[in-house]
């Protein structure tokens, strides 16, 4: 393997730095708009920026496609990343070691939480389904999977968590505008630990703006953004189960 | 209108059954409709009647009257009636006796109730006002889109969501130049829950803007601006749905919107709202916008959100004949029911795009009056924005190919965003494009006789026609709670706005039903 310490994007030659951009900006579309639009290309670390498309979108704004290389590199042996699962395990292997370790059936619930009204990132990871080839939580043998759906109250939810005495807490954030998905996040985590329920329960968030760093930062056991899937949800929850000795 | 040939040989039997069996349904559950009426009902009445404004902890003057009503358990005669007599009795104006209550001065419950006929002629007089205001707004948005000779091709549908008002006019007005026809007002999330409308011009809110009666104003008044200088007619649509379903209707007769998200089944399946609570607030709310031309979108496109594409599709079928009933029993014409379906068939289906073609020809064939509305692919876009581009160009080829008449455009950053101004724009060319590039593509073509196309409509239409009659059987309410749409079981005593649910009492009276459907 190479040493990484200095990588940039590729374009079609090592390091070549090439990037696309694109953005609108409140001018209208000229020759001055386009200088405008380079010269942001420059600030933003581009060397050499181009104007590919310039487009008016109404008087005073215009759209701009730039291409160029930047200047910055990366230093990629350097970087250190947290992820949740190492390697999932499949729907049967979960099964398995729920049998093996736990032994019975674990009790999920999920939501889409607060004033969220999309459920794809929830339905994806639980529905009997699933997604894109991965089977849901409902379909697991050793799982109780309650899919409670959206705009499902952080008290409505915790209600519900007590009710069925749930063991893992799934909490699905989709679209979000001026980060109303983080206040309400850490909104749950302040009334579990208030009902002292905190530790008595695996929390799990999820969603296409959740990082696992972020997830720890707000107080939960793990956080799974794109391209994660029931099985690794599951992997993660039954795991984390095991280690904590919960039966 | 978009003129398409037939081409899928459908079982007309099969038609006929099904719009049999969903009339059975509709006029059952309007035996249960007629003998109720809802907090939301009345409140609506109420801003017919020129009720509005807040008081100074930001309720709205309709709220007042209805929580005064249900507090002398009076909700039940309706405030039409109760509001006339107070009118009989003080000389005073809805407003008036609705700012007296407010203070504590005026309790309707006090007033002795006079001659009924005269309470009545009082109401009525307002009511006619209000409803020759409706008709005039009608009749302008008619004049105008005549004046500007309406679009023949789909009506290129696109939203804005900033939460700002005042952005969304930016954005809008901008949207109009680069060629949109429908701007939809997306609102704030969470306001579907709300058991108010809120008060005057809003400048923040989540993923969308408030609903509100100023908003409605201000972005009518901005669009018809632009539509002006663009030389066409621009439709307003915004949400007559959740827990203020008339209201919204109403307030968007009053102030000229043209097309409103209204689904008998929709707050029911995915905004849990109660059942009972649902089917009384749509009907007054389709009375509405029938009489106010305001085309309805029904909310079919949601089932596939959550449930599969290739194994639901009869579901869209039987929930559009579904609300085609309902919207006819409340006096709503086919053209204006804005029928909505979806291009949500996973792209690593084979042939996916000719069930797709299928789906969309079907619903053009057997609602061929309505505006019908289609969804652009959103549960299968990714991040991945440049196939995103392609999906959306495959589901505007389906929309020009079968003639579908709302064409709600598909944003790239569909996953990641609400719109960008660029986002639009580029969804706007792309649309453009296609409609022009093939144009006359509907009539150029023909489908193979016992092809794919053909017999995948007719096992839709088959499953449909069956589900319809078990539907009939079981009644709506038992079907809901069997969880036969999108797979969601809701109880009929359970979800949202129960609470605001009532037995009429004698007497009750509700002017503009009467109005609104004698045109």
């Amino acid at each position: 393997m190479n040493n990484q310490n200095n990588i940039r994007p590729y374009g079609d030659t090592l390091n070549d730095g090439k990037v696309q951009l694109s953005f609108t900006l409140p001018v209208p579309n000229d020759a001055k708009g386009c200088e405008a639009a380079k010269i942001m290309g420059k600030k933003m670390g581009m060397i050499d920026p181009a104007v590919a498309h310039s487009a008016a979108l109404d008087a005073g704004f215009s759209f701009y496609v730039v291409y160029g290389s930047v200047a910055h590199d990366v230093d990629y042996d350097a970087i250190q990343v947290v992820a949740p699962v190492a390697q999932a395990m499949s729907m049967d292997e979960v099964s398995q070691f729920i049998r093996d370790n736990i032994g019975r059936e674990v009790v999920i619930i999920g939501a889409s939480t607060g004033t969220d009204a999309h459920t794809v990132g929830i339905d994806a990871i639980m529905n009997m389904k699933g997604f894109a080839g991965h089977y849901g939580l409902e379909r697991y043998d050793m799982i109780q999977a309650h899919n409670l759906g959206s705009q499902v109250s952080n008290e409505d939810f915790i209600a519900k968590a007590m009710e069925l005495k749930a063991d893992v807490l799934l909490v699905g954030q989709t679209v979000t505008q001026k980060d109303v998905h983080i206040a309400n996040l850490t909104e749950l985590v302040e009334m579990l630990e208030a009902e002292g329920l905190r530790d008595k329960v695996v929390l799990i968030c999820g969603g296409a703006r959740i990082s696992a760093e972020l997830a720890k930062e707000l107080g939960y056991d793990a956080g799974f953004g794109k391209d994660s899937y029931a099985s690794d949800v599951a992997t993660f929850a039954v795991q984390e189960m095991a280690r904590r000795g919960m039966k | 209108m978009i003129k398409i040939n037939p081409k899928l040989n459908l079982n007309q039997e099969h038609i006929t059954q099904c719009r049999k069996y969903a009339a059975g349904v509709a006029e059952d559950m309007q035996n249960f409709i007629d003998q109720h009426t809802t907090v939301a009902t009345e409140r609506a009445i109420c801003r017919l009647l020129g009720i509005d404004g807040v008081d100074g902890f930001d309720v709205p003057m309709p709220n007042i009257v209805v929580a005064h009503l249900a507090e002398k358990n009076l909700l039940g005669v309706g405030a039409a009636l109760l509001v006339g007599n107070a009118m009989v009795a003080t000389g005073k104006t809805p407003q008036e006796i609705v700012e007296g209550i407010s203070r504590g001065e005026i309790d309707l419950s006090k007033i002795s109730i006079g001659d009924i006929e005269y309470a009545k002629q009082a109401i009525n007089k307002i009511a006619a006002e209000k409803v020759q205001d409706i008709r005039e707004n009608r009749k302008k948005r008619e004049q105008t889109i005549e004046k500007h000779r309406d679009s023949e091709n789909p009506l290129l549908y696109v939203i804005v969501a900033t939460g700002n008002i005042y952005e969304d006019i930016t954005q809008a007005q901008a949207a109009v130049a680069q060629g949109a026809d429908v701007i939809a007002v997306i609102r704030t999330t969470g306001q579907s829950l709300l058991d108010y409308v809120p008060y005057g011009a809003t400048t923040e809110g989540f993923g969308g803007t408030y609903a509100t009666q100023e908003n409605f104003r201000l972005m009518r008044a901005a669009l018809d601006e632009a539509g002006e200088k663009a030389g066409r007619y621009i439709r307003l649509c915004n949400y007559a749905s959740g827990l203020c379903m008339p209201e919204i209707a109403a307030m968007g007769a009053m102030e000229r919107l043209d097309v409103m998200l209204n689904d008998a089944l929709y707050g029911i399946l995915f905004r849990d709202i109660n059942m009972k609570r649902t089917m009384i607030d749509q009907y007054f709310s389709r009375v509405i916008n029938g009489f106010a031309g305001i085309i309805i979108n029904t909310g079919e496109d949601n089932y596939l959100t959550t449930a599969d594409a290739v194994e639901e599709a009869h579901t869209v079928l039987t929930s559009q004949f579904l609300n085609e009933q309902f919207a006819l029993l409340a006096g709503l014409p086919e053209e204006q029911m804005g029928l909505g379906h979806a291009f949500e068939i996973a792209p690593d289906v084979k042939n996916g795009f000719l069930y797709e073609i299928s789906q969309a020809q079907m619903a053009r064939e057997i609602f061929p009056k309505a505006p019908l509305k289609y969804m652009p692919p959103t549960k299968f876009m990714t991040g991945d924005i440049f196939m995103g581009t392609v999906q959306n160009a495959l589901f505007n080829a389906v929309t020009v190919m079968t003639g579908q008449r709302i064409h709600l455009l598909g944003m790239l950053t569909e996953a990641i965003h609400t719109p960008f101004m660029s986002d639009r724009a580029q969804a706007l060319d792309s649309a453009r494009y296609i409609a022009h590039t093939m144009a006359d593509m509907a009539d150029e073509i023909e489908f193979k006789d016992g092809g794919i196309i053909q017999n995948r409509a007719a096992e839709v239409l088959e499953k449909a026609c069956g589900l319809l009659a078990a539907i009939e059987q079981n009644k709506l309410f038992d079907t809901l709670e069997q969880g036969i749409f999108a797979g969601i079981k809701r109880g009929q005593d359970a979800g949202k706005g129960l609470d605001g649910v009532v037995l009429k009492a004698e007497g009750y009276f509700n002017p503009f039903i009467e109005m609104m459907l004698d045109v």
